[in-house]
């Protein structure tokens, strides 16, 4: 029965491993400037991790078999080297294989959170709410209006609480479902909770950032691909947190100067 | 270090059924109360598990009978958006408290710590009384949840404010359901507080004559390392539970900050901090992680010594690993928090030491694969189930590698990734923990055999099953999948519905195996093999009771003597293959490591 353990173990971490080494199941294509460091890294770790699960699981199966086989008058082995030998192959080789996935990742981290925006970056806004996202944009006049919680109204479509009548610098905000975005742009995104707590994934632009409700954050980033992409939310949001979901188009400079009048004209 | 033999008289066995069977003092029927607690709740996470599975993969097919859990929840048998999260947290919160914390912890340590330290009971019996019957009013707490008119809390076990502490506006079960939660969790962390104190006492101080602190076998160890860690950590989250309370029965703020509106309403709250209630679960919450899983590790590492016929390659070397897992635990916590919002020169603090934990990890399976090693393993349920946990640990382990590197958690955060990974490492490896723990102990802790053929039936379909459940989990959070979704309705998710097809089917098939364990465990309780005293040829003290079962007060009129390390197998020069360790009989020194 040992013997069929080993080749169990073996089996499933051969089959286990195939769907990694074909690709079966990727995220969707990157589409930013950041995210090949965040793919490099994970083919890396992938690697590591690929490697240690393989000859883990080959060699603890190989032990099975071979050490479940006995007679009475067997004498107990001690694996050559001893305990020292093992203490000292996990600090050498996992510990440098850890510390060096560690500082290697420290240069994608820091490329998404810890670099500021460049001046010349698009600002939007996108605001949270359960369940669905709205964006903003500053208008001609480059600001955003200041928000009043207590003027949201969902009833009647001021989803961010603008107050127009009095506040100039809102006059001219963009209040949108979807968001649009022109390509190789880099974008300076400003997010706000308006309930709860969300979070902003779009997986083919390599972003995951929760909103937090109680305090702004912000990210950027630059898409490189014309297209239309998935915006989701991640964090458990209330019943509707599945279908909390919105569009993320990548368009032409053109296209996007386009759309933006579009929906100016349509506030 | 006593010699407690003085007091063996004074522990009077109880007379009437109410002192024996439910408000006992003793710790072996505590054990088994929380045993049988632990099994209610398992059984219950299990079928929730089910019902979520299926709804998952067909999405609006009706479970026959699902309206009588729940008229709101499942109109016309289809589950709702909400009824879905609403089991789904249940599911979570009773697996993790009330299964995965008493099982491996708190019913095997209770019954086998003091044998195992040689004592009578543990130094306060009316507190480890409390310990459980707090505990099991927690879980009914809990339960009782189902049966409040919006159902039980849909925030997932985790809580997040101000999701959980903003009121009943913010979901259905947000209100009743989150407080029923909060002051179940927060019962529940008085009991562990409770036993936590009585596991550290009983080890510092209740220990025989010739018991020193490494002649402790590893699983005594494992129990003492946990309790440490139970007694800071439940400390975090019993205040954190009554915060939360007060946010919604006294009209504080603690977790809910002002400007929120809901429904157009804009909320009555201000000044709370919603990244406050991450850092008081989390602060539990990772440690909790090793809480599930060390007493798992040591159970494994006394199963498997019994079973190779050898002592680990060392005895010290594990225990300063798991020791090290307990110190680590706190200062990783910050890993579930990379895209929090959380200053992001903390993820990378955080992510160092979360790194480095994997190194006490590694150093604890290449001991254990070591010392398989030139071993003369046996093979029988306990065994398999133990080396099962060893690949499942590696499995869930590698993993750990992605989760612990913040860039990575940008694709990897809240998807099934996560849940594969958890799921390895601390549900399924402490799972196959507690099998081994039942059918090793199982002749000790009832006087008869369970049945190794449908132990080893239920081993396999097990072994395969959980595989064939979690391994997909990872392929899915590669691909984006996001957990905690009732349905996956964006258009990336669309051909991922086939793998989540699959893992239903496999999760239905190894719940039905689960049939044959219960069957098991309820035909041997009265009807199985009578067993000796020593079935396993083990050394360790729960092996030299007078009697199996154990009597009330463990050892009868006198409480052992201890001569030797806990493990003396394959022994040169011995009359038999090993040496018990109440056994007078001189040993090789060089394997007498303590």
């Amino acid at each position: 029965m040992a013997k069929i353990l080993a080749v169990t173990i073996i089996v499933i971490a051969i089959v286990s491993a195939i769907p990694i080494i074909r690709h079966t199941w990727d995220p969707p294509a990157d589409i930013s400037t950041h995210g090949g460091m965040i793919d490099e890294q994970m083919s890396e770790t992938m690697a590591e991790a690929g490697i240690s699960f393989l000859a883990s699981q080959i060699l603890l199966a190989l032990f099975i078999w071979k050490f479940s086989s006995w007679r009475p008058g067997d004498k107990i082995k001690t694996f050559p080297g001893g305990a020292k030998a093992l203490v000292w192959a996990a600090f050498l080789l996992v510990g440098t294989e850890v510390l060096a996935l560690g500082v290697f990742g420290v240069k994608a981290w820091a490329t998404v959170y810890l670099t500021p925006p460049s001046a010349n970056a698009i600002p939007v806004q996108v605001q949270a709410g359960q369940f669905a996202f709205y964006f903003r944009y500053p208008g001609p006049d480059g600001t955003f209006g200041p928000l009043h919680p207590d003027m949201i109204s969902e009833a009647n479509e001021n989803f961010f609480g603008l107050d127009t009548t009095h506040d100039a610098d809102s006059k001219d905000d963009i209040v949108t479902a979807e968001m649009a975005i022109p390509v190789d742009r880099e974008i300076h995104l400003l997010m706000h909770a308006k309930d709860v707590g969300h979070s902003f994934y779009v997986p083919a632009l390599r972003v995951q950032q929760d909103f937090v409700p109680g305090l702004d954050l912000s990210l950027h980033f630059t898409a490189t691909q014309i297209g239309k992409y998935e915006i989701v939310c991640t964090q458990l949001c209330g019943l509707g947190h599945y279908n909390m979901k919105a569009y993320l188009e990548v368009m032409s400079q053109d296209d996007f100067d386009n759309w933006l009048k579009k929906e100016a004209a349509l506030q | 270090m006593h010699d407690m033999s003085a007091h063996a008289a004074e522990h009077h066995a109880p007379t009437s059924f109410i002192s024996k069977h439910v408000f006992s003092l003793d710790h072996k029927v505590i054990g088994k109360q929380y045993y049988g607690m632990a099994l209610a709740a398992v059984l219950i996470g299990m079928v929730l598990s089910w019902l979520m599975r299926i709804h998952l993969a067909w999405t609006n097919y009706p479970i026959p009978g699902l309206h009588l859990l729940s008229a709101n929840g499942a109109p016309g048998n289809v589950m709702t958006p909400e009824y879905y999260l609403q089991l789904m947290t249940m599911h979570a919160t009773i697996m993790v408290f009330f299964v995965l914390t008493t099982a491996p912890f708190a019913a095997f340590g209770n019954y086998f710590l003091p044998i195992q330290v040689g004592a009578e009971d543990m130094p306060f019996p009316h507190f480890n009384m409390m310990s459980f019957w707090v505990t099991f009013s927690g879980f009914l707490v809990l339960v009782s949840s189902f049966f409040v008119s919006d159902g039980p809390t849909l925030g997932g076990w985790t809580q997040y404010a101000p999701l959980s502490a903003i009121g009943p506006a913010s979901g259905p079960g947000q209100g009743m359901g989150v407080v029923l939660w909060a002051i179940s969790i927060a019962l529940f962390c008085v009991g562990q507080l409770l036993g936590s104190l009585n596991f550290i006492t009983t080890t510092l101080d209740m220990r025989t004559k010739g018991m020193s602190m490494w002649r402790l076998p590893l699983s005594a160890w494992a129990w003492f390392i946990t309790s440490v860690m139970g007694l800071t950590a439940f400390a975090v989250l019993m205040p954190a539970c009554i915060l939360l309370i007060l946010d919604h029965v006294a009209g504080t703020s603690f977790f809910v900050p002002s400007g929120l509106v809901l429904n157009d309403q804009l909320q009555p709250h201000s000044g709370g901090s919603t990244l406050l209630w991450q850092h008081l679960f989390w602060f539990f919450g990772h440690p909790e992680v090793y809480i599930a899983i060390v007493p798992g590790m040591g159970i494994v590492s006394h199963v498997l010594i019994t079973n190779m016929r050898r002592p680990m390659l060392s005895h010290r070397v594990l225990v300063y690993s798991m020791g090290a897992l307990a110190v680590l635990s706190y200062m990783v916590y910050g890993h579930h928090m990379f895209v929090s919002g959380m200053n992001p020169v903390s993820s990378l603090a955080f992510s160092f030491p979360t790194l480095i934990i994997t190194i006490p990890s590694t150093v604890i399976v290449l001991i254990w694969m070591g010392s398989i090693y030139g071993s003369k393993l046996r093979i029988n349920t306990a065994s398999l189930f133990s080396l099962g946990f060893v690949s499942m640990f590696i499995s869930g382990g590698v993993s750990g590698f992605f989760l612990a590197q913040p860039s990575i958690d940008i694709m990897l955060h809240a998807t099934y990734f996560v849940v594969g990974h958890f799921h390895l490492v601390m549900a399924v490896a402490a799972i196959f923990g507690i099998f081994a723990g039942t059918y090793f102990w199982f002749p000790k802790m009832f006087g008869r055999m369970m049945d190794e053929t449908l132990g080893k039936i239920h081993f396999w379909l097990t072994f395969v099953g959980a595989y064939c459940i979690f391994m997909p989990f990872h392929y899915l959070g590669i691909a984006g999948n996001v957990r905690r979704y009732q349905a996956f309705v964006d258009d990336y998710l669309q051909p991922l519905i086939p793998v989540h097809r699959f893992i239903t089917i496999a999760a239905l098939l190894t719940g039905v195996a689960q049939l044959i364990f219960l069957y098991n465990l309820f035909y041997s309780r009265f009807w199985g093999k009578p067993a000796t005293d020593n079935p396993w040829e083990a050394t360790s003290l729960e092996w030299s009771t007078p009697t199996t079962p154990p009597p009330h007060n463990n050892f009868g009129d006198k409480l052992p003597e201890v001569f030797h390390d806990p493990y003396q197998y394959s022994v040169e020069g011995a009359t038999r293959d090993y040496v018990m360790q109440t056994s007078p009989e001189k040993v090789n020194p060089a394997n007498d490591e303590a």
